[in-house]
């Protein structure tokens, strides 16, 4: 059976085994109709022009994992930011571990979708803001059709998360193939503060598939720091769907680090309600073998004064691919938007791949907005002087490999993210680099 | 020390350098003066072993190696140095962990540990004064932003920190002022001794009346057309290079 059969003749049983009196049955009944009439994305959408998901839809996933698999602390304390006090909520398989979490309702509501969905006590926010700015995708639809484990976070006004919060999910290879759909809804309230990180992770080599929504709110005043790590297995495929919306004078950055797994795609969309808004999007790839990474952005500019930065750099290596597709629009009410673009890639190799394409709808005219994309090799001058200074050229180009990624790194507001991160890259680039970092 | 044997360079088959024959004893300071694309530029890159030149002919020795199957950092790593006329800009490097990764590439290559890290600073501390160089500069990126004078004072910051055999001064005069010029000059002497040599290539006489050469050779055209001793760079100065020139002929 295709897989989109599968999924849509899994659906009543679904719905039975979760409970179809609750609200979002009637979201969950729409999406997977959507889901129906739109199926997976093709290479005839210019959306997935040079993104192709054949190889990852081919595998017949499980649907629905049978029970937790049981984790040990000591096995995946190295893929947690484990060296300061954070919430955790981890998923394993799909299925929330309460015994390597750690959720609050002081102040601030830290805990899961599945009891969110459920209980009354959240009823409104649910109502509020649930699936509201999801665009109907197919891929949301089937989402937000079978949404129901995930983080659901609210952060009350005028209140600081006093932690960092973790959203892990771990995937054991129970199953022979897995297909995970997390549901995340962050609501950060006037005045208030959070720092999410965020990261999906195979322990073993089988096929897994997730297909994230996210939603994020940020109302007056609120400040959101987003962290992606993508740093999965060559077995695990993600597709990523975060969708942002803001209010005045929030300021939201994501910043996304991806380094491995086989085929990711990252949609990321910002959508700006209210004025002197700031939203970053920054992000670092850096891939090799035949890994494929998509970066699809849209900021959405609809009233005066805002502001937007992103920057993605991409470090491409063997056979991999890249893909940037960053779409700004800036409405005719959106006057003084300063909107700044920048893609810069490096094909090391001469069989890697960036598809680079940025779009600019802009239809207020008093606007500044700026947009560079950069495709090069590495400064030759650059490897010269490095090596007539006695480091050896792989050192050498690592060295610079990293000096051209790291400046992202410098709006990373978590020092331990920015540690981590950095180890990261030098560890992917193979060298040593003869600091600490 | 080095020893350079009819040494023939191209670049893209355009050829640059025909036929330089040149000796350099420790102890010794040597100054190859010339006018623009006499190919001394060139002559400095191939000793330092850029790859973008063709060595056609003759050979290179230092200390009685060929240089011809050592890649650049190789040669750094027996004690050639070359200060360069225009270092390049790498941000995202900060010039103190530049020299970290430096020095502990030339321990590593004599299969020495790394160098602590309170006698690195301590190093560094000496040399960045006697440089006169702020300590706020060595946390900047690598030449990012560096005016010229800073540039090449950064320069003679890595040559005192490598404490090479051989030092081959690009330029180094040019984008400096006097203060500027005679502090570089300062530290360069300070840093010359009866194992160690330096070659100075410079288009004017200025720099040598502080760092004073054994020996002057006139660089004209790919060849060493005169050598003489300091006295012929005043010569030069005051004549200019066409004076030299009828000599090529013979």
């Amino acid at each position: 059976m295709e897989l989109k059969d599968k999924l849509v003749s899994s659906f009543l049983a679904f719905e039975e085994d979760f409970g179809n009196d609750n609200d979002v049955h009637e979201i969950r009944s729409q999406a997977i109709k959507d889901f129906e009439t739109m199926g997976f994305p093709s290479r005839k959408q210019e959306d997935w022009k040079y993104t192709s998901l054949n190889s990852v839809l081919k595998h017949d996933y499980s649907v629905f994992p049978k029970k937790e698999e049981a984790i040990e602390y000591k096995d995946i304390k190295k893929y947690l930011i484990h060296d300061i006090d954070t919430y955790d909520l981890v998923f394993i398989d799909g299925i929330f571990s309460s015994h390597l979490s750690q959720t609050t309702h002081d102040k601030i509501d830290v805990c899961l979708m599945s009891s969110a969905l459920n209980n009354p006590k959240y009823k409104p926010v649910i109502d509020n803001y649930f699936n509201k700015i999801t665009p109907k995708t197919g891929l949301n639809s089937l989402n937000t059709a079978f949404a129901k484990e995930g983080a659901y976070i609210h952060i009350h006004k005028n209140k600081m998360a006093d932690k960092p919060i973790q959203i892990i999910n771990f995937s054991t290879g129970n199953e022979s193939a897995l297909l995970v759909q997390p549901r995340n809804l962050v609501v950060v309230d006037e005045n208030s503060h959070v720092q999410i990180i965020e990261r999906h992770q195979s322990l073993t080599d089988h096929p897994v598939l997730t297909n994230s929504v996210t939603e994020i709110f940020a109302d007056k005043r609120a400040i959101v720091d987003y962290y992606k790590v993508q740093n999965d297995k060559s077995s695990a495929s993600l597709i990523d769907n975060t969708f942002v919306e803001q209010r005045s004078e929030s300021h939201v950055s994501v910043h996304t680090f991806s380094f491995g797994g086989k085929l990711t795609r990252n949609n990321l969309n910002f959508y700006q309600r209210g004025e002197h808004i700031d939203s970053t999007m920054k992000g670092i790839t850096l891939i090799e073998g035949k890994q494929h990474v998509d970066h699809n952005t849209l900021v959405h500019h609809i009233e005066p004064n805002c502001e937007s930065h992103q920057d993605y750099k991409g470090i491409f290596a063997d056979q991999s691919v890249g893909v940037f597709n960053g779409k700004v629009v800036v409405e005719k009410e959106a006057q003084k938007t300063n909107a700044y673009q920048s893609n810069n890639n490096i094909l090391i190799d001469d069989k890697a791949t960036i598809n680079s394409k940025p779009q600019l709808e802009i239809f207020a005219d008093d606007v500044k907005c700026s947009h560079g994309c950069t495709i090069g090799q590495l400064d030759e001058d650059a490897l010269f002087y490095l090596r007539s200074r006695g480091i050896p050229k792989k050192e050498a180009r690592g060295l610079l490999m990293y000096a051209f990624a790291n400046n992202v790194l410098e709006s990373v507001k978590i020092p331990e993210i920015k540690k981590r991160i950095n180890k990261l890259i030098a560890l992917k680039l193979g060298v040593e680099l003869g600091f600490n970092l | 020390m080095l020893k350079i044997k009819n040494l023939h360079a191209s670049i893209d088959d355009k050829e640059i350098l025909k036929g330089i024959n040149l000796e350099i004893n420790p102890g010794e300071v040597h100054a190859i003066m010339g006018p623009n694309g006499s190919g001394k530029s060139t002559l400095s890159s191939v000793i330092a072993g850029k790859d973008e030149f063709e060595v056609t002919e003759g050979e290179i020795l230092f200390e009685d190696k060929d240089l011809s199957e050592l890649d650049p950092e190789e040669r750094a790593h027996i004690g050639i140095f070359l200060s360069f006329q225009y270092p390049t800009e790498i941000p995202g490097v900060s010039v103190t962990n530049f020299m970290r990764t430096s020095i502990n590439a030339h321990r590593k290559a004599q299969g020495l540990e790394d160098m602590p890290g309170n006698e690195m600073l301590k190093l560094i501390r000496e040399k960045s004064e006697m440089l006169e160089i702020d300590r706020k500069f060595l946390s900047r990126s690598l030449n990012e932003g560096f005016s010229g004078g800073e540039k090449k004072r950064n320069e003679i910051f890595q040559m005192a920190m490598l404490n090479p055999k051989l030092s081959i001064l690009d330029e180094t005069d040019s984008g400096l002022d006097i203060d500027a010029l005679k502090i570089v000059a300062d530290g360069v002497n300070k840093l010359r001794n009866e194992n160690n040599a330096v070659l100075v290539i410079t288009h004017y006489q200025r720099l040598l009346n502080y760092i004073v050469p054994d020996v002057v050779h006139v660089l004209i055209d790919g060849r060493i057309v005169k050598t003489g001793g300091k006295e012929l760079a005043f010569e030069l100065e005051e004549k200019g290079y066409d004076w030299v020139k009828p000599e090529k002929a013979v």
